[in-house]
């Protein structure tokens, strides 16, 4: 079995627009949740979102190419840029090379419904347009991608809920592990548009503190009143150890672990059994004991029945050891299908830059987590393995163990 | 709307969507290639010309279309029908 090591990282995201911004926004605790006007005017229960700029890629791509990116293409587009600097691969080595491409995006809601908006306005499906189709495909990421960079590996899309860019993450590392791979660019994205989020707003679960965007994501606060949409793009290039060091390529970290599971249970409402057994699994593959693990990335969202469900799992996991914990939510709001590929970012952000991230806006946590080792403040330490957890709709759990290399 | 007003309206998107020059559009200039149009992006072709028109676009009809000219004398065509 080869060993599995990630070279280059990118991000965008409603705290920074790549890795030198995010990494100071996490270290300062900066919140990039705003107000949508556009959700109050449809009648959204609440106007709460991570505010996120559309990238100018005129200068970057051609009509053509750019035609086909629905909005979280083109953030992933732009992450996979920087990913692509930081691995030193440019786009003749992915075009010759053996890289692959696999990214978590679970929806593509705003092509979807304004092809459906034209052809009600006018009967006729001609002027829908080229483009449509091809932002429309739940895989309309990696099959854009794969064509601007003229990838010849493999070319999957994966749709998991909340924990698509985790699994993501975790299919790349087992293909490369196994040797069927050498090269595999991953990732995760999330459209931020009204048209994907007014379905989960109707369910209530969304935050309606407007009045101080910055503090209405409080993960594992008991005054919490639910989750904010977010969204972007992370991409994390990993590849076989063999060939990052043939490359000269500069490691920013080993995946040691990926544990999964599936709850078997309700379709939204989480339990404490499915993310034990992924943790447990991720731990046992990456030959650890829980109390290896220096810090944990949480997927808590700022729900109640979420966060209650894995602080109780991880405290059951790791006992009397807490790692240092912290929900990167708080400054994010919750990044969905992107969400297990861009806490992997910041993570390795944190781990390269000796501090851990914190929870910010968690001033009193639930009473039965309160012995979790929650990071309430910026906390500054040399830390080496860390574990990010991400959990979907469906019961879909994710866990990842990666070390810094040494 | 007369033959030279039809004229600088596509010649005003086909700059616009397809992103060339307006110096390239040239009467006796190949459409086709001067465009560097591919079997997609006659699909936003016909968005266009349907759009600013309001005639329906059979696509076989590009068959008989090679220069700029060929496509001005076609819109320009249908257009006097409806």
């Amino acid at each position: 079995m080869k060993r599995v090591v990630i070279t280059g990282i990118g991000i965008y995201s409603c705290i920074g627009k790549n890795l030198d911004e995010v990494k100071d926004s996490l270290y300062k605790g900066k919140s990039g949740i705003g107000i949508d006007p556009q959700r109050k005017e449809m009648g959204f229960r609440s106007g709460l979102t991570g505010i996120l700029e559309k990238p100018d890629l005129k200068a970057s791509l051609t009509r053509r190419q750019r035609i086909g990116l629905a909005d979280q293409g083109e953030y992933a587009y732009v992450s996979t840029v920087e990913a692509m600097k930081q691995a030193g691969m440019d786009e003749d080595f992915l075009a010759s090379g053996d890289v692959g491409i696999i990214f978590g995006n679970d929806s593509s809601a705003k092509p979807c419904i304004e092809a459906v908006d034209t052809l009600r306005l006018k009967n006729d499906t001609a002027l829908i347009g080229s483009g449509s189709i091809f932002q429309s495909m739940n895989s309309t990421v990696t099959m854009n991608l794969s064509t601007i960079f003229k990838l010849k590996g493999i070319n999957l899309t994966v749709s998991a809920a909340c924990a698509s860019g985790s699994h993501s993450i975790g299919l790349a590392y087992m293909m490369i592990k196994s040797g069927l791979q050498e090269r595999i660019i991953c990732g995760g994205a999330q459209e931020v548009n009204y048209q994907s989020m007014g379905s989960f707003d109707g369910l209530g679960t969304f935050s309606v503190k407007e009045s101080e965007p910055h503090k209405a994501s409080k993960p594992f606060d008991k005054n919490r009143d639910g989750l904010i949409p977010s969204g972007g793009a992370a991409t994390v290039i990993i590849e076989s150890l063999e060939s990052a060091q043939a490359r000269g390529a500069k490691i920013y970290g080993e995946i040691l672990g990926y544990g999964f599971s599936s709850n078997g249970d309700h379709i939204s409402h989480p339990n404490v059994d499915g993310p034990t057994k992924s943790l447990e699994m991720s731990l046992k593959q990456a030959n650890l004991k829980p109390s290896d693990i220096e810090y944990i990335n949480a997927h808590a969202t700022s729900t109640v029945a979420g966060d209650l469900n894995e602080g109780q799992a991880i405290l059951n996991v790791f006992g009397d050891k807490q790692p240092l914990l912290s929900s990167t939510k708080s400054m994010t709001g919750h990044e969905m299908w992107m969400a297990g590929a861009s806490e992997v970012v910041y993570s390795l952000l944190m781990m390269h830059n000796s501090f851990i991230a914190p929870n910010i806006n968690l001033k009193d946590p639930e009473d039965e987590l309160k012995s979790l080792n929650f990071a309430f403040d910026t906390i500054n330490k040399d830390f080496n393995i860390f574990l990010s957890n991400s959990f979907g709709f469906g019961g879909t759990n994710s866990s990842l163990i990666i070390k810094k290399f040494d | 709307m007369n033959k030279d007003e039809i004229i600088e309206r596509i010649n005003g998107f086909l700059v616009e969507e397809f992103e060339v020059e307006p110096e390239v559009i040239e009467p006796e200039a190949n459409l086709k290639e001067t465009l560097d149009l591919d079997s997609l992006d006659y699909v936003d072709l016909v968005v266009e010309v349907e759009s600013n028109f309001g005639f329906k676009v059979n696509p076989e009809d590009f068959g008989g279309i090679t220069t700029f000219q060929d496509f001005y004398d076609y819109v320009i065509q249908k257009a006097e029908e409806v």
